[in-house]
């Protein structure tokens, strides 16, 4: 366990201590980045051109740019369509375990809270797993909560090799671990990580994050990297919009992914984004509240910025927002998510990390996408013998 | 008139190969009517043998399927995914894509050399997608290769043909079916390409991204005939860089 009052930068015994090139050019970007200096005519600028710089990037995310938010969702979809064409990928995330290490202010699952805990036992992966596949999905997110203890490496690993009998492709969603680690898993078949820093405001991450190895800011931050060093083949970014400038932290995400595919080419980039909703009564005060305007500017400015990269709508947001960006700038969709321990096979044996928004399954969104004219993909890798 | 492509021995009488990631698979078999393609190339990622969207289940029989190696980093996933596209029986052609790069998609060269060598030694009929290079394609050709198949510009920009000189010195200087492949955007750089010389072409964005996909693959499929036909009819006096005297310059000499 780690405390409140430690460095956020300094690495517990065990952990990876690798190259903070990339840090430190995102953290000075970050750290340089106002977006009041940006006109309308950077926006313009921006989206005259084929490919977008860092500084257009920026302009992208600037107030001057909210004006400009249908200009967007045009070149975004013209860019979605030129990369994915109408195909729309569809997974499901499977919380095998909920225990967690971490006291982070904002989360349900936060090692503070009286929640209901659970970590599935193999044969109740097995089942769940099984339930999943046999609804036709061929993509399957691992999460868990962060604690090495209840839900270490090797029961992963385990709950990976599992998954291997009924799915193509297996991402995972878990604590950062070592190169190693990431190298043992790969080879387990997963080839998808997702880490999200949540905010890369130095100051508000140690705020935010006052117990356990999640306080270390610089381990979370590279753990993309040391999956890559590990074999993987994708890495997944994102910052939980609005825990603090959602325009700086959005700007920090594309920069790191940016920057770590630069280093890494053949590294598959993704985008998730996460937001805290603001209360609605509260709606007028706060100029840094993520509305659905503000996430769908974010999401714009991703695909517009990294056109070949995948980015996800999750769903902790409402059905009519989810079907106006799938296809626009989203080119993969959940569908049938639960956020308890489980629950794909009958019983959630633990509570939930947050409530989802959309609750539709399988059926009912591949129905939506068809009636989009967009193609549902269930299956976009293949295990190789 | 006879004139067919044969590529590894087989002959096709169609001249446009369809790339088939990037358009609703309920499409599939009116725009394989309206383009009458007898090549369709499918992704192996993508086959979902038993399962929901299953893209070999859209093909009809009678096409011939080009499985692609989309997804391979390198010359050892390529033969991988190769050898198992022939396992489920997508037969023997192979369209070999190496790409390293996430953003640019563009093919890595010396990585598709290896494989080609590999797959051709092993009956393989391998079409490999390549950045045109004259160096490399001299070295596909001694590898094996039945056809070469350079970009006309990055995947998926319909840009056009950006690469046409390159092009025009592989028409040139290789003996085998040259198929420009990624780039093309319109029916008429299509014709443009054909008109220079090319095989063949192969194309999906340009016909997933059209208002009506059904008459962007019927117009594709007449670009790429008359592109053909203006070939072989010989282009005539006016030319971009070689025009022809009316009367012969050395009409003087006299002993």
């Amino acid at each position: 366990m780690k405390n409140c009052d430690t460095d956020i930068m300094q690495y517990l015994d065990g952990m990876q201590v690798t190259s903070h090139e990339i840090l430190d050019k995102v953290e000075n970007l970050y750290n340089n980045f106002d977006y009041n200096t940006f006109t309308k005519a950077d926006v313009k600028n921006a989206l005259s051109k084929d490919v977008l710089s860092i500084s257009d990037y920026a302009a992208l995310l600037s107030p001057a740019a909210d004006e400009f938010l249908e200009q967007m969702a045009i070149r975004a979809k013209q860019e979605t369509f030129k990369h994915f064409g109408n195909s729309v990928g569809l997974y499901t995330p499977l919380y095998i375990a909920n225990y967690c290490e971490n006291h982070c202010v904002y989360c349900g699952f936060n090692c503070m809270n009286k929640i209901h805990r659970a970590v599935l036992s193999e044969q109740e992966i097995d089942d769940e797993l099984k339930a999943i596949a046999n609804q036709g999905f061929k993509e399957i997110l691992l999460l868990t909560g962060e604690s090495r203890k209840k839900s270490s490496v090797e029961y992963i690993g385990k709950a990976i090799t599992i998954a291997k009998k009924y799915f193509a492709t297996i991402g995972i969603e878990i604590y950062p671990l070592n190169s190693d680690e990431y190298a043992y898993l790969n080879k387990l078949g997963a080839d998808y990580v997702s880490v999200y820093q949540e905010t890369y405001n130095r100051q508000k991450y140690a705020e935010q994050h006052l117990i356990g190895s999640k306080r270390v800011f610089p381990y979370r931050f590279n753990a993309q990297e040391r999956a890559l060093q590990g074999g993987m083949r994708g890495v997944c970014f994102g910052a939980l919009l609005g825990l603090d400038d959602w325009r700086k932290d959005a700007f920090a995400v594309g920069c790191h992914a940016y920057l770590l595919q630069k280093k890494y080419p053949h590294a598959e980039i993704s985008f998730s984004c996460p937001r805290m909703r603001p209360f609605i009564n509260n709606s007028e005060n706060n100029p840094k509240d993520v509305h659905e305007r503000q996430l769908l500017q974010v999401i714009l400015a991703y695909r517009i910025f990294m056109p070949f990269a995948s980015i996800n709508i999750s769903t902790r947001e409402q059905q009519s927002f989810r079907d106006g960006v799938v296809g626009m700038a989203c080119n993969k969709i959940s569908a049938g998510s639960k956020t308890g321990v489980g629950g794909h096979n009958g019983n959630e044996k633990g509570d939930e990390q947050f409530d989802i928004s959309d609750p539709r399954d399988l059926v009912q969104i591949n129905q939506m996408l068809e009636s989009k004219g967009l193609q549902p993909v269930y299956t976009d890798s293949q295990y190789l013998i | 008139m006879q004139d067919k492509l044969v590529i590894g021995g087989k002959e096709f009488n169609s001249r446009f190969i369809l790339g088939s990631g990037k358009f609703s698979l309920k499409f599939m078999q009116s725009v394989i009517d309206n383009a009458e393609v007898e090549m369709v190339t499918v992704a192996l990622r993508r086959a979902n043998i038993g399962g929901e969207n299953n893209i070999l289940d859209y093909i009809p029989k009678n096409i011939t399927l080009l499985p692609n190696t989309s997804g391979a980093r390198t010359a050892e996933e390529a033969v991988r995914i190769a050898r198992l596209a022939r396992e489920i029986g997508c037969g023997d052609f192979v369209k070999l894509e190496i790409i390293g790069d996430s953003k640019y998609l563009l093919p890595n060269n010396s990585e598709t050399i290896k494989a080609t060598e590999i797959l051709a030694n092993e009956g393989f009929i391998v079409m490999p997608y390549m950045y045109p290079d004259l160096y490399v394609a001299r070295d596909l050709q001694l590898a094996g290769a039945s056809a070469v198949m350079p970009l006309a510009a990055p995947i998926g920009t319909n840009k056009g043909l950006r690469t046409k000189d390159f092009i025009k010195i592989l028409v040139d200087e290789i003996d085998l079916p040259i198929i420009v492949d990624a780039g093309i955007g319109k029916p008429s750089e299509a014709c443009e390409a054909m008109e220079m010389g090319v095989s063949a072409i192969m194309a999906n964005t340009a016909i997933a991204t059209a208002g009506n996909v059904d008459m962007m693959a019927a117009s594709f499929k007449n670009a790429i005939i008359a592109g053909r036909m203006a070939f072989l009819a010989k282009t005539g006096r006016v030319l971009e860089n070689k025009a022809e005297a009316s009367s012969p310059l050395t009409g003087f000499l006299e002993d």
